[in-house]
């Protein structure tokens, strides 16, 4: 569970990965982006920032988290002659505030705090990266503001709630179509303004570097406790590893650890929101143009003058124009493939997960679990499937109620 | 035709300092922005930076956001306003600047929007999320084309990033008199005269400074701590869109000299 490992691709200087990456902020960012890297190479070794970020994790987060065998779910796509593929879920959604995105906050607090920085600003989608920042500020003391869109706070309210319990603030963002993206522009002015002072956790492997590689990192426990529990189970590595993607960090984190397994496939799976055919979707990988947004080179969904366009998904956690630029260049390169599921796919698979194995995955989860469907019945013998079950579904009852009854 | 830099050297030898008002191109329309390119030459300017809407204005506070968004929903696209500036131009004196964020650049392909800026009579860029690392390739296609690149200096740049930008800053550097975004602000930091005097020890180039300078008072101040122009924006956006667009265009007018008033030299 250390970070020394955890660089394998490792992008220049200006932070590319290929094509992808850069810097793409005004100057006035430029020297806290400078200023956070060299944190990041001071601190990413060394022992007392180890040893206090894996006692937290351990005793704070809750990991390890399980790589649980999905059996029901197994069962459920099995051939006919008993063979199929055999379905494990790394359990994330375990982890304290019931998702990924702890993990990640919890390390750069633990930055920010090295760094002197005493004010914490973070955008959110579905409210999970909020709900983990607020919380690690609430454990530190930092005073903390959070930048949510007024449509996301509407779906997402039982996270607003819990952050404005743990004592942040939560400033709703009406701009455009008040989600995520608008968050995250909201967030880096933010950031320009009190940049002397504050401390901004961005919450996916997007944005400029070194937030790309730095957000990876954090996450890539994730994979790394993968690749241990598989030898402990069966004596070697998962065949496939499937993640949702939006900006792309609970993807991030499970493929990093097995980039350079040439055995292992590497599937994430985007929003079609109400299919990538219609203007409605957040398959920025599937049907974006190279583009950039909040500092990064990657793909982009944007109209013909290059205006970012607004994305959409029943999921705020994937409802994002862009995606992380790790992700643009693993699909360049052949090593990631990337596909999409609707809304109505997902809602499917959040009620089958609930019905079979008794959990209920948060509907960005859902849409990796979703998509099984396709996969399953295109493989051979059996293979072992590890599916990033990056956060819990409670944050979305209310929304999934909305669907399955309108009235 | 007129190089941005070849204007600033004309005002120096006439010891003055610039007025270069902005406004966003689309708001309330691209009709009245070409009006008001004409009002604001005839009332003042020594430049004129005209904004591109942009989705998603990073660097621009809440006055300007809006503008953008407006415009945006009037349905304004780049060619359309390509075509209005290369109407207008003939009757313009001013230099123009254009301020466009990065992807729509490089969404046409830079050299194409280079080619295309130039031929419809703009002279300058302003790239507000292109730092001096990522620049060098916009540079050098734009000096090829003739168009001068203006790079931005932060409160917060090093005395390194400083002399990297205002050696590779063209037409002028542009000062950011603020951490934070555009907008009016009810007055200027201090510390701009002592960024002001850094920026001076190491270049000769011009010195544009902006984002928050709203009123005659604040525009004499930053003249006074030796400034070669100073750059008004939301202030002139907010009275461009209040009222009707008549009305609008002769408030701009009127601050406009008011503005250029207080930029001379006792």
């Amino acid at each position: 569970m250390t970070l020394d490992q955890s660089v394998i691709i490792s992008p220049d200087t200006l932070g590319r990965f290929g094509q992808f990456g850069g810097k793409y902020v005004p100057e006035t960012l430029m020297p806290a982006l400078s200023e956070l890297e060299a944190a990041l190479q001071k601190y990413r070794l060394d022992p007392s920032f180890q040893q206090e970020l894996n006692g937290l994790l351990r005793d704070y987060v809750g990991r390890p988290t399980p790589l649980y065998f999905a059996e029901r779910l197994t069962a459920h796509y099995a051939q006919a002659d008993g063979s199929g593929p055999q379905i494990y879920l790394k359990r994330e959604d375990l982890n304290h505030t019931g998702a990924h995105k702890i993990n990640n906050a919890l390390a750069q607090v633990l930055l920010a705090q090295r760094m002197g920085k005493r004010r914490i600003i973070a955008e959110t989608g579905a409210g999970q990266h909020g709900v983990a920042t607020a919380t690690v500020c609430a454990r530190f003391g930092l005073n903390c503001v959070i930048y949510m869109g007024v449509q996301d706070m509407e779906r997402q309210a039982l996270n607003v709630f819990r952050m404005r319990l743990m004592g942040a603030e939560v400033r709703p963002v009406e701009a455009g179509s008040g989600t995520l993206k608008d968050a995250t522009s909201e967030a880096i002015r933010d950031w320009v303004t009190n940049v002397e002072t504050t401390h901004y956790i961005l919450g996916s492997v997007a944005g400029p570097h070194p937030y790309p590689v730095m957000v990876r990192d954090f996450h890539a426990v994730i994979g790394q406790e993968t690749r241990a529990q598989a030898l402990e189970k069966w004596g070697g590595l998962p065949d496939i590893l499937l993640a949702c993607v939006g900006g792309g960090s609970n993807a991030m984190g499970l493929f990093h650890e097995f980039v350079e397994e040439p055995t292992v496939r590497l599937i994430g799976v985007e929003a079609a929101g109400e299919g990538v055919d219609s203007t409605k979707h957040a398959a920025t990988l599937t049907r974006g143009r190279v583009g950039v947004l909040h500092g990064a080179m990657s793909y982009l969904l944007q109209d013909q003058d290059g205006q970012v366009v607004e994305a959409h998904s029943i999921s705020a956690g994937l409802d994002y124009p862009g995606v992380g630029p790790e992700h643009s260049y693993l699909k360049d390169l052949g090593r990631a493939e990337y596909y999409s599921v609707t809304d109505e796919q997902a809602v499917v698979a959040f009620q089958q997960t609930a019905q079979l194995e008794g959990i209920i995955p948060a509907l960005e989860t859902a849409h990796a679990i979703a998509f099984l469907e396709t996969l399953c019945p295109q493989l051979n013998g059996n293979p072992r499937i590890v599916i990033n079950c990056s956060g819990r579904g409670d944050k979305d009852v209310h929304t999934v109620a909305k669907v399955l009854d309108p009235q | 035709m007129t190089f941005v830099s070849q204007r600033f050297e004309s005002l120096r030898s006439r010891g003055k300092c610039a007025l270069i008002p902005f406004i966003t191109a689309g708001d309330p329309d691209l009709d009245t922005t070409a009006e008001a390119l004409k009002v604001l030459d005839r009332s003042g300017a020594d430049f004129i930076e005209l904004g591109v809407p942009y989705s998603d204005p990073l660097a621009d506070g809440p006055v300007i956001q809006a503008a953008a968004t407006r415009a945006l929903q009037q349905g304004t696209r780049l060619d359309q306003v390509l075509e209005m500036v290369e109407a207008v131009r003939p009757q313009l004196h001013s230099p123009l600047i254009l301020f466009t964020y990065y992807n729509p650049i490089l969404n046409r392909g830079i050299k194409p929007f280079l080619q295309q800026i130039s031929q419809v009579g703009i002279q300058g860029l302003v790239v507000p999320d292109l730092p001096l690392e990522e620049a060098s390739n916009l540079l050098q296609l734009a000096s090829e084309v003739g168009i001068e690149v203006t790079l931005l200096v932060a409160p917060t740049s090093s005395e390194e990033r400083i002399k990297a930008i205002a050696q590779q800053s063209q037409g002028f550097i542009y000062l950011v008199s603020t951490t934070g975004v555009t907008g009016m602000r009810s007055q200027v930091e201090d510390r701009v005269q002592y960024l002001l005097s850094a920026l001076r020890q190491t270049t000769d180039k011009p010195i544009g400074v902006g984002f928050g300078i709203s009123q005659p008072q604040q525009a004499r101040q930053v003249m006074n701590w030796g400034a070669d122009a100073v750059i008004v924006g939301s202030a002139f956006v907010k009275r461009l869109a209040e009222g009707t667009p008549a009305q609008g265009l002769s408030a701009i007018a009127e601050f406009c000299r008011t503005l250029k008033a207080s930029l001379v030299m006792e």
